[in-house]
């Protein structure tokens, strides 16, 4: 019997291929004979093509050049809506959208090349705000600039106005946020025979994989995607390595070579997605006890030119929009609009940092009203085992927000800051707050898509006893590979060492679905355990080992397995628990199988001098089942927390006409080693329907959710006002300071 | 343009001659010429520090450095800190404590840490932050990166 590994700190799988600069990432795979690729893009945010030239005294013979014309299938990227073309053929719908696609040995031809390129077109106008989209300024997609439109029911809202205690309304805005991962957007291509070989850095390979079936008319068998080791994700490579991929394909297929297309930053920057920037308009009712009685919640989202993910990031931000509260009463109408900016996409939250910013905020504002502490005004109206939620999701777990909350104000010492804080000097020039947020952040794919995605993982054991574990879920520096390890070896009672994660590979291995919303562990981790049972039930239905084992007779068991019969597998696929159940067209139901529940304390102060402000402390405490590794757990929170602190504070996406400005780390800033503050995280362990083991829960888009507005509450002690706009830059709080006086 | 010209340099106590541009990036030297490519680019113009490396002792940019400056220099990569198999202290710490998650600015982070303990053996959480502050993590929000250090710190203090 070995050592149990959840909950043990197990050493990072690929740690010493990190720590060594052995890993290899994208760009350090030097493939002899490949081509450099670029991108050649627009410069106005929406017009007509009316001719693409080719300037200058280039050798442009010597060029490999790719338009829409050269595309062998569909000039669409496939993912929910099928409206976004691989390269502008037509029209242009945003800034630095994808023409044409050059390749060449020498990358500092390829640059000039790049410049020399003048694509001229008929310029329209175009539409770059959310309240212009709404208002139909311009018609710019669809018939109404509208991507998806969600609306929520609960109760009946409009029959409570009247007779409320308190009426209180507020409005909320927040920008858009780069994912800034450290290593930029990359991939290598190349044709074998006639299949299409993509490798590159990547969240969901089988993403690639059906956005090159059709941009090639191939079939599956015909298109292979690899995921090569990857400096960060944060969604940020979700959806838009289907974009890269395919147009070094394309170059790939015309040079008859490889190609290569490596972002620099600030492509990086300006071209691929972001967080949607977003507008919440709320309006709550509540009793004269403090009692929610209705919440009326508008959510909009700015998608930019193309509908990309923006469908499912609108739904997500929308069903956390009214938070972990027992409302009878709640209305939601949400939309993701068009405008003409490059497409707004995945980012770690999807849509709930966004419209939790302005709920927590919001609630804070309403406490005050009716002369209740922000804790206490909670304390009324969390959501309790037996009560539901938004979409009338009736709570079976015993969720406590009450112990979560009393953990979070202890160790953060709330109570006795904020009574310090209450009564600071007025004529101190640095003041000082405290301030939390109490939320929830749903584990897995939205209502019916886990059911849908049918995940699918397999284990194989070889002649000596090495367990690979064969799964699309990749390994982004949230610790995949580690967890995976040790979910497999409790299942299998044997060492960690005994087990690999395969490279991802579509050739190899089979659909886990993809590497975001907060379900690696608890669904393919699930799956995982389940494989390595299916694996033992053969080895044991086959009379080659017995109820107990040792690591020696499991490798004996292996080698005999494989000798006599062949290949060794386990499979395991996933299937909704019955209770989980979900109407796509009502929007009511079990939202998610099961929620992590957090509050979230940040202290700042804000120097009346410089208007700078400063996060001093931050503690998180959260319960999301039983965590599998504590380390790998902590490190997800607080790398989390720090984006969260950035986009509160720092990180200002500035777009002039669609175009964003400021696409460098010299002036888009991210928290630093001296900007980040001391992170406490707490986790609450506790037993969890679903998940591996006795239960484990998602974490990974949760610390994103909270920092915004717990640090937009403290700045409300700080400086009497609320915040209703993120990031909060000096110039920003400099004229809520000039309000004040 | 400038030729290409004939460059000596001393990289992990290894004599490599290259032939490049005068201004051909120490980054692109190390990883192109040299095949070193635990040197990473996260930004090319010296925010990010996921290129940092040292010379003659000293933490710098390799993507901000000239080829022409680093003629006849000593310099260290991340290839050069393990003693074959086994780790530097350093090194073990990031795994041990979490300071590694996506890897893409640990090799950056490890030299800028080398720099500080050959320098301080006994820092503060103040002398890691600033002695990092040059080195962007976007992954672990730096708290289990001074804590490796710390541990790195306290591992190396036995040592010669």
């Amino acid at each position: 019997m070995t050592e149990q590994l959840i909950g043990k700190p197990t050493r990072r799988k690929e740690g010493v291929g990190k720590v060594t600069g052995a890993c290899k990432y994208i760009d350090d795979d030097l493939v002899p004979g490949c081509l450099h690729g670029v991108t050649v893009r627009s410069k106005c945010a929406r017009g007509r093509i009316k001719k693409i030239e080719f300037s200058g005294n280039l050798p442009w013979d010597e060029f490999v050049i790719v338009t829409a014309k050269d595309i062998p299938g569909s000039n669409v990227v496939a993912l929910i809506l099928e409206d976004q073309p691989y390269l502008a053929d037509e029209f242009i719908n945003h800034p630095d959208e994808a023409v044409v696609l050059l390749a060449h040995a020498d990358k500092y031809l390829l640059e000039l090349a790049r410049e020399a390129v003048i694509i001229h077109v008929d310029e329209l106008p175009g539409v770059f705000t959310i309240d212009d989209s709404l208002a139909k300024k311009d018609i710019v997609w669809g018939k109404d600039n509208v991507f998806k439109s969600i609306e929520i029911d609960k109760g009946n809202v409009d029959s409570v106005w009247s007779s409320a205690y308190k009426v209180i309304e507020g409005t909320f805005t927040t920008g858009a946020q780069e994912q800034l991962y450290i290593e930029p957007n990359g991939v290598t291509a190349w044709f074998e025979g006639d299949v299409v070989n993509v490798k590159g850095s990547l969240q969901c390979p089988y993403y690639v994989h059906k956005a090159l079936k059709k941009l090639f008319d191939k079939d599956a068998d015909h298109i292979r995607v690899i995921q090569a080791e990857t400096g960060g994700g944060f969604g940020g490579k979700e959806e838009y390595p289907s974009v890269i991929s395919g147009h070094a394909a394309l170059l790939a297929m015309k040079a008859k070579k490889p190609v290569k297309i490596i972002y620099d930053r600030a492509e990086d920057m300006e071209c691929t997605t972001k967080r949607h920037p977003s507008k919440t308009i709320l309006k709550t009712a509540v009793d004269k006890n403090g009692k929610l009685l209705a919440q009326d919640i508008k959510f909009y989202l700015d998608g930019g030119a193309y509908a990309t993910l923006s469908a499912v990031v609108l739904s997500r931000g929308a069903i956390h929009s009214a938070g972990p509260y027992d409302c009878p009463n709640v209305r939601i109408r949400a939309k993701a609009l068009a405008t003409n900016t490059p497409p707004h996409g995945a980012f770690r939250g999807f849509g709930a940092p966004q419209s939790i910013f302005g709920l927590e905020n919001h609630l804070d504002e309403v406490a005050e009203a009716i002369g209740l502490a922000p804790d206490e005004f909670r304390r009324r109206n969390f959501i309790k085992k037996g009560a539901s939620t938004a979409t009338s999701q009736v709570i079976r777990e015993d969720v406590d927000m009450e112990q979560i909350l009393d953990r979070a104000l202890k160790v953060s010492d709330y109570k006795a800051l904020h009574a310090k804080y209450s009564n600071q000097d007025p004529k101190s020039r640095i003041r000082r707050g405290i301030g939390f947020a109490t939320f929830m952040h749903g584990a897995g794919f939205t209502g019916s898509g886990e059911r849908m995605l049918a995940s699918r993982v397999a284990v194989e054991a070889g002649t000596n006893g090495i367990v690979h574990i064969l799964s699309s879920s990749t390994e982004i520096g949230q610790g995949t590979n580690t967890i995976f390890c040790q979910l497999a070896a409790d299942a299998l009672e044997l060492p960690f060492e005994q087990f690999e994660v395969a490279q991802p590979d579509t050739a190899k291995v089979p659909d886990s679905g993809p590497t975001v919303a907060s379900r690696t562990v608890m669904v393919v981790g699930r799956l995982v355990q389940n494989s390595c049972l299916d694996l033992k039930k053969k080895l044991q239905e086959s009379g080659l080992l017995s109820a107990s084992y040792s690591a020696s007779d499991f490798t004996k068991a292996c080698k005999a397995y494989v000798e006599r019969y062949g290949t060794l597998r386990g499979d395991a696929e996933y299937i909704q628990p019955p209770e989980v159940n979900w109407d796509d067209v009502k929007y009511y139901g079990d939202a998610y199988a099961t929620y992590a529940w957090a509050t979230y304390v940040a202290e700042v102060s804000v120097d009346l001098d410089t208007y700078y402000v400063t996060v001093e402390n931050f503690v998180a405490v959260q319960e999301a089942g039983h965590i599998v590794n504590p380390i790998l757990a902590a490190g997800q929170i607080e790398g989390g927390v720090a984006q969260a602190i950035g986009y509160a504070v720092y990180e200002n996406c500035v777009y002039k006409n669609g175009h964003l400005t400021n696409g460098r780390m010299t002036n888009y800033i991210v928290p630093t080693t001296v900007d980040t503050p001391p992170i406490k995280v707490e986790f609450i362990e506790k037993d969890a329907p679903y998940g591996p083991g006795r239960g484990a829960k998602g974490i990974g888009e949760l610390p994103m959710d909270g920092g915004a507005p717990a640090i937009a509450n403290a700045l409300r002690q700080a400086l009497g006002k609320t915040i209703a706009s993120i990031p909060t830059l000096p110039e920003v709080i400099f004229k809520y300071c000039q309000r004040m006086s | 343009m400038a030729e290409k010209k004939s460059y000596t340099l001393a990289v992990n106590k290894k004599t490599f001659t290259v032939k490049d541009y005068p201004m051909a990036r120490l980054l692109d030297v190390l990883r192109e010429h040299v095949g070193l490519t635990g040197t990473k680019e996260g930004c090319g113009e010296g925010e990010c520090g996921a290129c940092s490396v040292l010379i003659d002792g000293r933490l710098v940019n390799s993507c901000l450095v000239p080829l022409a400056q680093v003629e006849h220099a000593e310099i260290r990569t991340i290839e050069g800190l393990a003693n074959g198999k086994t780790l530097h202290p350093i090194q073990d710490a990031f795994i041990g404590w979490g300071g590694a998650q996506c890897g893409i600015c640990t090799p950056g982070m490890v030299m800028a840490t080398v720099a500080l303990l050959e320098h301080k053996k006994s820092p503060t959480d103040d002398d890691i932050k600033t002695a990092l502050a040059g080195n962007i993590c976007r992954c672990t929000g730096y708290t289990k990166i001074i804590d490796a250090v710390h541990a790195a710190a306290d591992k190396m203090k036995g040592m010669p």
